[in-house]
């Protein structure tokens, strides 16, 4: 049988249970209104640096019918941040790659997920500074694409190499994943398993084509 | 065993791997053709010979290290290489290729070492063991692709190293960089006078960085139509034979210059 002080228990457990899930629903609403008014105060992001003033940069793009890299130069708008210049530049040389009467033709236009930084240990007796290791992303689909072979895969990495060393000198070596995870090989040929050094990209001096 | 722990292996440039005992499957020997090296005379002995202990005994002709060819046909097995045109697929054309040469190498009297003979699944480390192993005097390891136009001549991109002590395996290359730059310079030279297009670089292939041997990549492309020359898909027969035999005249070069 259930007495009159059980029966007083029960409703007020069941105000408390009300009062709590008003409370609740109270500051779910005022975290939404301050993210929401966050984002409304956020910088532009990456997809809209075209309100960033443009600034010229150096892409290199290969020529499979020689070996070469033929530098060529942009007009971009690269955002501020280091990281998101990266990935800009490396989306722009391979949307490059991708357009009409590419002279290292690929399939996609994009296939960056992320360039990450990170600063390069200095040797025992090293005065100067050994600047950073970029570790490129490379996104499945990239990876997937790429014509195979010993020289088109080359070309690929030091086009990367080469554009990043040149827009961002402080990167002196590169490190390449696909999906996040390490690789043995690019599309069966060339090794991933290694950090390069951007100065293996050495481009020979070649005339300078500009586009925008 | 993970390639990359191989890299704690160590071997002595120019002679052994440490994991050559075992003997490749894979590997074919053209035995009977390779030049053998002067072997010294035999001990006579005490029972046929009369003790002269006033004189010394004489000194057995040096042995010179036989002139050995490694081919080394790229992918196999599960892995098919790039995917060429008509169907081709990589691996084919390469274990095609290596074939050929082998044959034309063993008619001018070079001994060759192949590292597969069929469509076998190999590991860098088993093709860099047989070729460590044969202590050859030219590597080649031969791809195909379907981009690019003629022939395509990388050596390792490691930095040169000084020849002789230990080497860790995963640079064993370091130390025949500079002799792998003069044989692609002889290969580079024969196909030029064939009239064959060549791409010169340096890259990071497996398993060139670990072999101990001068070694070259060699990768046929297509040869892309121009004023002179006419367009040729790596499956023709001609253009094959054409480039087989300027590396047999390359490697035949090869065999007096490469102890300078």
């Amino acid at each position: 049988m259930i007495t009159r002080a059980h029966k007083i228990l029960f409703l007020l457990m069941l105000l408390a249970c009300i009062i709590m899930a008003a409370v609740l629903i109270r500051l779910r609403n005022r975290a939404q209104d301050r993210l929401q008014a966050e984002a409304a105060a956020a910088p532009p992001s990456i997809a809209e640096g075209s309100s960033v003033s443009p600034r010229a940069v150096t892409l290199y793009v290969p020529n499979d019918l020689d070996g070469s890299l033929l530098a060529v130069e942009r007009s971009i708008a690269l955002p501020a941040d280091s990281n998101a210049q990266a990935r800009v530049l490396l989306e722009s040389l391979i949307a490059a790659f991708h357009a009409d009467g590419s002279t290292h033709p690929m399939s996609v236009a994009s296939g960056i997920n992320e360039v990450y930084f990170l600063p390069v240990p200095k040797s025992p007796g090293q005065a100067a500074d050994a600047g950073q290791m970029a570790v490129v992303d490379l996104n499945g689909a990239l990876a997937a694409a790429q014509p195979s072979g010993i020289e088109p895969e080359t070309l690929t990495l030091l086009a990367v190499m080469a554009t990043l060393h040149a827009n961002l000198p402080t990167v002196s070596q590169v490190h390449f994943l696909v999906d996040g995870q390490p690789r043995d090989t690019l599309a069966g040929h060339a090794d991933l398993t290694r950090t390069y050094l951007a100065s293996e990209a050495n481009p020979e001096p070649n005339p300078v084509e500009t586009s925008q | 065993m993970r390639w990359t722990e191989a890299a704690l292996a160590v071997v002595l440039a120019g002679a052994t791997s440490p994991m050559q005992a075992n003997p490749q499957a894979g590997a074919q020997t053209s035995a009977q053709t390779a030049p053998q090296p002067p072997v010294p005379s035999p001990a006579q002995s005490p029972a046929q010979s009369t003790p002269m202990p006033s004189v010394p005994a004489p000194v057995p002709p040096r042995i010179q290290p036989a002139f050995m060819v490694v081919l080394d046909a790229a992918h196999g097995g599960s892995d098919s290489g790039a995917h060429l045109k008509n169907d081709l697929q990589e691996k084919d054309v390469t274990l095609g290729l290596t074939t050929r040469l082998r044959s034309t190498l063993q008619a001018r009297g070079i001994g060759v070492i192949t590292t597969r003979e069929s469509d076998a699944n190999l590991v860098p480390l088993n093709r860099a063991e047989t070729a460590n192993h044969a202590k050859a005097a030219a590597c080649l390891v031969i791809h195909a692709t379907a981009t690019g136009s003629g022939v395509h001549l990388y050596t390792s991109s490691l930095a040169p190293a000084n020849p002789g002590g230990l080497q860790p395996w995963q640079t064993a290359q370091a130390a025949f960089v500079t002799q792998s730059l003069k044989l692609e310079a002889e290969i580079d030279s024969a196909l030029a006078h064939a009239q064959v297009p060549v791409t010169l670089g340096r890259a990071s292939v497996q398993p060139i960085d670990n072999l101990a041997c001068p070694a070259v990549a060699v990768e046929l492309a297509p040869l892309v139509g121009g004023h002179i020359t006419e367009g040729r898909e790596v499956s023709d027969a001609a253009y094959q034979k054409e480039v087989v035999d300027a590396l047999a005249a390359a490697l035949n070069a090869w065999r007096s210059d490469w102890k300078q």
